[in-house]
């Protein structure tokens, strides 16, 4: 069995973490590392089960993904502070959002950049205001800038110059070019507040979100973190909620969402053995290359199956923009190397 | 991979795979006194590998790669595997390590207590620990030393030491050839030879010691020493340190005890004869 099949199988709880042998850790943990799970990995395993050396690495994994994410959410409160005084209201997306409506996925979840939602109407005033406030723009290359704003979901990445930390400013959660477009005025009118007073997408838009980011935008890179956030997010609502997965039909649909909603829960099911209900138990054949895809990594923590992974860098370009616009992108950004 | 071995060096179980049988044999060598246990998990693992598959013999190239990389870090000819393999294992510490502070800095110590040299490449600080490390004291490592949070001892990462250019005679005249690795010339960092540290001191990697001496070298000028204040030596070591920003709140609170508990100096020595008699005054000083 290689490496990413064994952590797919602890983080699923299928196989006890006492059956390893000391040896298997090596692969399991290089994995765990390049797919960004590790400190999921350390939370989901007993110390007792694991030898002395792998159970020192994951309280070291716990102890940093705390303190990164009390940084996420320091960062989440500037964010606040700078566009609360225009008046503009934000909701917090992905790794920040988790952590700050206090969600399981949050726990040893390593949170990147700051990911926020803000009206279209909003987004020059959010701009100017992150501006003033020190965030500076890290490209400088004007076709990259003009082509972020006005093709893409987001502006281009600001960083903040004092804290050296990126905040990626979005005004919904597909590209504007994007075959799917999202209904993103309701996304931003139907978040709810968590108890620390910021805005978080409502369960079913969050869950839509987290399948849109790993099915429908981008390659599939590092998949089997955003799957595992899809897991647990929808075993989380759905425990609170008996109504949980035919509501996220509905929200799915309205967004144009539903197929990158079931392929996610499919693809979930067969990795993590997540629940699903009875309408949603299908097996497609399509799958299959899904799953290689995200399982796509030897022992050593290496990228395998080229071939596989361009096939489907090749269909995030291919669902994000019109073909015309695709061979024009295409044509300069290969002319400028 | 196809080549493969296991270091232990300090708290750290590295784990290094290479396309080359050539500089697995060489670390295989540098590391044969080293402590080996094959069933303790790796915490970090090294990647030494061909871009493209005819790399590996058409003009071989050595990629670094591993838990943690570099985006477009040149690669080095295969003559300097070794210097890759080195490159790699600081990468990961530097960027992986998390269990304690982490500084940029060699390190002795005798009777228990350790002097902490933190400075530049060419501030001469490998050379000052290498030459200490043959007198009597213990070499603790030459390029990172580590500080336990809880009870703000100094942890040792004795690697093989990475003597440089007219570091390597001025060593190479006190030990024995089987103590040195290959001559590497003319790599991106001048001419690099490795130095295989005491079998006592590699023996002793465990034992944490308590910091006794934070010391800023620089290598020309006149004999000098000047103290320094904490807050000027917190300072210095928040850029010293590569993980201490990441450790938040506990990286502040070991890193205020430390610069609060140990004296500090900038020193300036003409040669390295000056240099061990400084760290000796200034020792003796201190423990008194």
């Amino acid at each position: 069995m290689s490496a990413v099949e064994t952590l797919v199988d602890l983080l699923a709880g299928r196989r006890p973490a006492a059956d390893l042998a000391p040896r298997e850790w090596d692969g399991v943990i290089g994995v765990a590392r390049a797919e960004v799970l590790l400190g999921t990995l350390a939370h989901r395993v007993e110390d007792g089960e694991v030898p002395g050396p792998v159970a020192w690495l994951f309280a070291d994994c716990r102890a940093a993904a705390a303190v990164a994410t009390k940084q996420a959410l320091w960062e989440a409160e500037m964010a606040r502070r700078a566009l609360a005084p225009h008046g503009v209201e934000f909701v917090l997306l992905k790794g920040t959002a988790y952590a700050a409506a206090g969600l399981a996925c949050a726990a040893g979840r390593q949170i990147g950049d700051l990911d926020i939602l803000v009206p279209w109407h909003d987004l020059g005033r959010a701009e100017n205001a992150l501006l003033v406030a020190g965030w500076e723009w890290v490209k400088e290359d004007a076709y990259d800038d003009a082509y972020y704003r006005r093709h893409m979901h987001e502006l281009p990445p600001l960083i903040h110059k004092a804290r050296d930390r990126m905040i990626d400013v979005h005004h919904t959660i597909l590209p504007r070019t994007h075959r799917v477009t999202p209904d993103a005025l309701a996304l931003v009118s139907d978040a709810v507040r968590t108890a620390g007073g910021f805005a978080v997408l409502c369960p079913t838009d969050m869950a839509c979100h987290c399948a849109a980011h790993l099915i429908a935008d981008g390659d599939l890179q590092g998949g089997l973190r955003n799957l595992w956030d899809f897991h647990a997010l929808t075993g989380e609502f759905a425990a609170l909620d008996r109504g949980f997965w035919g509501k996220l039909d509905e929200r799915a649909e309205m967004h144009g969402l539903e197929r990158a909603v079931h392929r996610a829960a499919r693809l979930a099911r067969d990795l993590y053995g997540t629940r699903l209900p009875s309408g949603w138990n299908s097996h497609p054949p399509g799958d299959g290359r899904y799953q290689r895809r995200l399982l796509a990594r030897d022992d050593w923590g290496r990228a395998t199956d080229p071939l596989l992974q361009q096939a489907f860098y090749i269909r995030s370009h291919w669902l994000r923009m019109p073909p015309t616009m695709l061979a024009r992108h295409l044509w300069t950004k290969w002319r400028k190397g | 991979m196809r080549h493969r071995t296991r270091i232990e060096v300090g708290p750290v179980q590295f784990r290094i795979g290479s396309d080359w049988a050539a500089p697995i044999a060489a670390l295989d060598r540098l590391y044969a006194g080293y402590p080996r246990d094959r069933d303790r998990p790796a915490d970090a693992t090294v990647r030494l590998f061909a871009a493209r598959p005819w790399r590996r013999w058409l003009r071989p190239s050595v990629h670094i790669g591993g838990d943690y990389i570099v985006p477009d870090a040149l690669p080095l000819p295969l003559s300097m595997g070794l210097l890759a393999a080195e490159m790699g294992m600081n990468l990961q510490v530097a960027l992986g390590w998390r269990r304690h502070l982490l500084f940029h800095a060699s390190a002795v110590a005798k009777d228990g207590r350790a002097v902490i040299v933190s400075g530049e490449s060419g501030s001469g600080k490998s050379t000052l620990a290498a030459l200490l490390g043959e007198g009597g004291w213990r070499l603790m490592g030459d390029e990172f030393t580590l500080v336990d949070p809880g009870s703000g001892d100094a942890l040792a990462f004795p690697r093989a030491v990475s003597l440089k250019n007219e570091a390597i005679a001025e060593v190479a005249a006190r030990v024995g050839p089987e103590r040195l690795g290959p001559l590497l010339a003319g790599t991106p960092k001048g001419d690099i030879r490795h130095l295989i540290p005491r079998a006592d001191a590699i023996a002793a990697m465990h034992e944490p010691v308590r910091p006794a001496l934070l010391l800023f070298p620089r290598f020309g000028g006149a004999p000098a020493i000047e103290r320094l204040g904490e807050g000027e030596a917190f300072v210095r070591l928040t850029e010293a340190s590569t993980n201490y920003v990441t450790l938040g709140e506990a990286g502040f609170a070991a890193l205020s005890r430390f610069v609060r508990e140990t004296p500090a100096f900038t020193i300036s020595y003409p040669d390295s004869a000056r240099g061990m008699a400084i760290v000796e005054q200034l020792w003796a000083e201190a423990v008194r």
